[in-house]
């Protein structure tokens, strides 16, 4: 049995508790023992994402430190897992275990499809949902073929979603555009991050959607701030949170 | 200098408009990925123009010898400038000894980076810009807004009215065609009158000594091959070293700008007009200091396709202007502070990161990595205001350690819900201006998954 | 030391390591170029006509409205059209305006993009005339079509060439409102016989 670190964000932590819960139920339940190491915080994408190298160093020195000596780590958010992937080597690179860490840490969704193989997920779900494919995930982690790219189309978010009864998920004008969060950006640049966030939620709508669905609570947080201010009949939940909810129907 | 925030604000709280401009350049983006959809061997296209590009500016300067033999070889005259005034100079030398005091010109986004039309003109040369785009915005004072469609934010209306004023049309017409017609009439004039043709360049070919210029319009061809003396200014980095990699370049271009097959003219030159001259302008203003710099010389490889700004969400949203640069968008955000990182300091963060302009380009520049990187440098060199680095500092600080985290997170969860809402959304809180704070919970996530371990246990 | 030298100089300094150069990939092969070239020739906006033999030419020229009232027509297809414009009395390009139509011979048109491969030979004296004339005809051999800018580029020889120019439909421009007009400040139309 691989030992297996359950990285949980510190928004979701912090703010969507609901969201790391359902992440390490949902682990368990598909027979994954996954463990939840008490000291991690953060990933340190705030202060990379500001140009702060150097206050990111300890964050991510602290996370090979806790998460090093697992055979996998799983995140429910694409951009800290692209964090560890594609952007530690610049604090990390030499260090022992590092090469290790960075090819064993997985997104959710992509831990699920690739690594454990998960084919069927059983559940009801019916309800219509927009998918928002976050970027990091998108372009950094591939978790879907971009819009851009001309090569076959893949989703494995959708392949998981797609096995609940009842679900439908809804047909978008623009399957990837971004949601306008970016991480500092949201508010270094608000006015066009809440233009674009707005501009998300009208295609979500225009589709039917019920719910907007994804892989990274940060943009689900900044759409859900649009939404709560502006009282439209939309919820978010996170992919975890579903395939959890369905399980338990 | 006013940052891109500061200035795509207004932009984007004119949202009816802002929504008009983010649909034209989707539209490009849609046009372009039916164009690259009909070419199976696409990211294979993409991934040896990026591989031509790279091998290209590791030996730059031995093709720029070879150019520069087969060039001269084809009567072609050969001048090299350091620098944006040198350049100036070069052409005004040009036009002057030989009398020259009308020019037309066609698209150079190098001219632009140059100032050369008010160099020019200060110099008593008339300079007339043929591009329909550019023209328009020339009639207006301004500066093209995007590299392939110079005019992408002005409103047909806009436009009538100008051309009104300035080319006597019909008050209130505006019809593209009527005013296409009129622009039309009006160059015509200003091609025939012309002594010299100025123009910039798409590709430069080591081993055939020419180089290429895509118009639709054909401005560059009317304004080449109607007057003697052609003037073409390239940046270095437009040089390939075969004509077989042409067809690489030329496959990607016209699809990627704007979602057409192929250009209407894709003219090549390798000698001047019949009884007439050609003169190459080589220009580095800046190049080679980039060429040097590991992370950022891929940005030398763009074929100035624009297809980052019409995929970027931002610059649909904020419009060229709010860059400051003659090359907005990705791109721009990169070459802009390259340039001149004390004045273009918040370009790099003028942008989501969400990649889709890498994913797009055709000669696969990394621009979203190299703008990530970028911040890096703009931090070192402290132009990112003291009181966002101290503040990063700080939560560096507090994330670092798991007792303070988890301290600073119980008390903002239990603080919050209880101050009062002005305290909470006034105007130091730039989230909460059009959003709603994220849900203060009472438990932590690792607070649900304790007592379900203990719940577990107990079972 | 010399703008050109300090360049060459600064160039080689900064020069990263040299990377290998590829060769182009091998490209999309249509199984009806003909076919292919024709919808694309139609979707950049030029008339494509098919024609079986070279005599068919004359007749479906006075088809093209803008031809059959053409007061200036000049012809540098031997044989074709009703040309009345002396080319080689011009003694400067800015003759050419007010000419009405141009019939010009394509060397081979590419089948993945509409594009036609007109050298500078084939233009006469004022290779002005293609982008002067307010109507453009070329006639194409169908023997001549290639399927992509790769083989287009095996076929072209640069050496003593001059001047060369791919014409792919009319002049055109979108810069009001993204909104296409035909004939910016080239020819506003373009027709194509496919011959053979």
């Amino acid at each position: 049995m691989p030992r297996v670190g359950l990285f949980i964000p510190c928004y979701i932590d912090q703010f969507y508790p609901q969201v790391g819960l359902a992440s390490w139920r949902l682990l368990r339940r598909l027979g994954i023992e996954v463990e939840f190491p008490e000291e991690q915080t953060c990933c340190g994408q705030p202060m990379a994402n500001s140009g702060c190298a150097e206050c990111t160093r300890p964050l991510a020195e602290k996370f090979l430190r806790i998460f090093g000596k697992y055979d996998y780590v799983v995140a429910p958010s694409g951009s800290c897992v692209s964090m560890v992937r594609n952007h530690y080597a610049q604090w990390l690179s030499g260090r022992e275990g590092f090469d290790h860490l960075r090819a064993n840490t997985f997104e959710l969704c992509e831990y699920l499809v690739d690594v454990a193989r998960v084919s069927k997920i059983d559940g009801d779900f019916p309800c219509k949902v927009g998918l928002h494919m976050s970027c990091h995930g998108l372009r950094e982690l591939r978790l879907a073929r971009s819009s851009e790219l001309m090569v076959k189309p893949f989703n494995k978010v959708r392949f998981l979603l797609g096995q609940l009864r009842g679900i439908e998920i809804v047909e978008l004008t623009r399957p990837d555009e971004c949601c306008g969060f970016g991480g500092t950006f949201a508010v270094n640049e608000e006015a066009v991050s809440c233009l674009m966030g707005r501009d998300r939620l009208a295609d979500h709508e225009r589709a039917g959607a019920e719910i907007i669905t994804g892989f990274d609570t940060s943009c689900l947080m900044h759409l859900e701030g649009l939404i709560r201010r502006e009282k439209k009949p939309l919820r978010v939940m996170h992919v975890a949170e579903i395939l959890e909810q369905a399980r338990l129907s | 200098m006013i940052g891109h925030a500061e200035k795509a604000a207004p932009f984007a709280a004119n949202e009816k408009r802002a929504h008009w401009h983010d649909q034209a350049l989707w539209f490009v983006r849609l046009k372009r990925d039916r164009q690259a959809e009909s070419i199976p061997e696409w990211e294979e296209l993409r991934q040896t123009a990026s591989a031509i590009k790279a091998h290209t500016l590791s030996r730059i300067a031995d093709y720029l010898e070879e150019f520069e033999r087969n060039a001269t070889n084809n009567r072609i005259q050969v001048h090299w400038a350091c620098d944006a005034a040198e350049h100036n100079a070069i052409v005004h030398k040009i036009l002057a000894d030989r009398g020259i005091t009308r020019l037309v010109k066609s698209k150079s986004m190098l001219t632009e980076e140059c100032h050369l039309n008010p160099y020019l003109e200060a110099r008593g040369i008339e300079v007339t810009d043929t591009d329909l785009g550019e023209r328009i915005v020339q009639l207006r004072h301004e500066p093209p807004s995007h590299i392939v469609l110079p005019a992408i934010h002005l409103k047909k209306e806009d436009i009538g009215e100008l051309f009104h004023k300035e080319l006597g049309t019909q008050a209130g017409a505006s019809d593209p065609k009527y005013l296409t017609e009129a622009a039309r009439g009006h160059l015509r004039q200003k091609f025939m009158a012309a002594q010299a043709g100025l123009t910039g360049v798409n590709f430069a070919v080591a081993e055939t000594g020419g180089f290429v210029v895509c118009t639709n319009e054909g401005n560059a061809d009317m304004g080449t091959s109607l007057p003697r003396v052609h003037i073409a200014c390239m940046g270095f980095e437009k040089l390939v070293p075969r004509s077989k990699d042409l067809a690489v370049f030329l496959r990607l271009l016209a699809r990627s700008a704007t979602g057409q097959p192929v250009t209407s003219y894709t003219t090549h030159f390798h000698g001047p007009v019949r009884g007439g001259e050609l003169h190459i302008v080589i220009v580095d203003n800046g190049r080679s200091t980039i060429l040097g710099q590991e992370t950022f010389r891929r940005s030398l490889s763009c074929i100035r396709c624009g297809a980052c700004m019409n995929t970027c969400p931002v610059f649909r949203r904020s419009g060229g202007y709010s860059y400051g640069y003659t090359i907005p968008g990705p791109i721009g955000s990169l070459l802009a502070p390259l340039r001149d990182p004390k004045n273009f300091a918040s370009l790099p963060f003028a942008s989501s990161l969400c990649g889709s302009c890498s994913d797009v380009c055709p000669v696969k520049i990394d621009l979203h990595h190299e703008l990530y990187a970028f911040r890096q440098d703009m931090v070192r060199g402290k132009r990112v205001p003291l009181a966002k680095r101290l503040a990063m500092a700080g939560m560096s600080y507090v994330l670092a350690q798991t007792w303070a985290y988890r301290l600073a997170g119980g008390l903002m969860r239990g603080i919050v819900p209880r101050m009062p809402r002005a305290l909470v959304y006034g105007p130091w809180n730039p989230w909460g201006r059009q959003r709603e704070l994220p849900p203060m919970p009472r438990h932590s996530a690792r607070g649900l998954i304790q007592r379900d371990l203990t719940q577990k246990g107990a079972k | 030391m010399s703008s050109r030298d300090s360049i060459l100089a600064a160039l080689r300094r900064n020069a990263p390591a040299t990377s290998p150069l590829p060769e182009p990939p091998a490209g999309i092969v249509y199984p009806d170029p003909a076919k292919q070239f024709a919808e694309a020739f139609t979707s950049v906006g030029g008339k494509f006509v098919r024609l079986a033999r070279r005599e068919d030419i004359d007749p479906e020229l006075e088809k093209i409205e803008a031809y059959a009232h053409a007061r200036k027509i000049a012809s540098l297809v031997a044989g074709i059209g009703r040309s009345n414009v002396d080319l080689n009395g011009l003694k400067d390009p800015h003759e050419l305006e007010g000419l009405d139509v141009a019939i010009i011979a394509g060397e081979f048109g590419v089948a993945e993009n509409g594009a036609v491969w007109v050298p500078g030979s084939a233009l006469g004296p004022q290779r002005a005339i293609f982008v002067v004339t307010q109507h453009l005809v070329l006639v194409v051999p169908a023997s001549e079509l290639v399927h992509t800018m790769h083989q287009a580029y095996e076929r072209i020889r640069f050496q003593g060439l001059g001047f060369g120019v791919f014409i792919s439909g009319p002049s055109k421009t979108a810069d009001i409102e993204q909104a296409l007009v035909i004939g910016a400040h080239g020819a506003r139309s373009c027709t194509l016989f496919l011959v053979g």
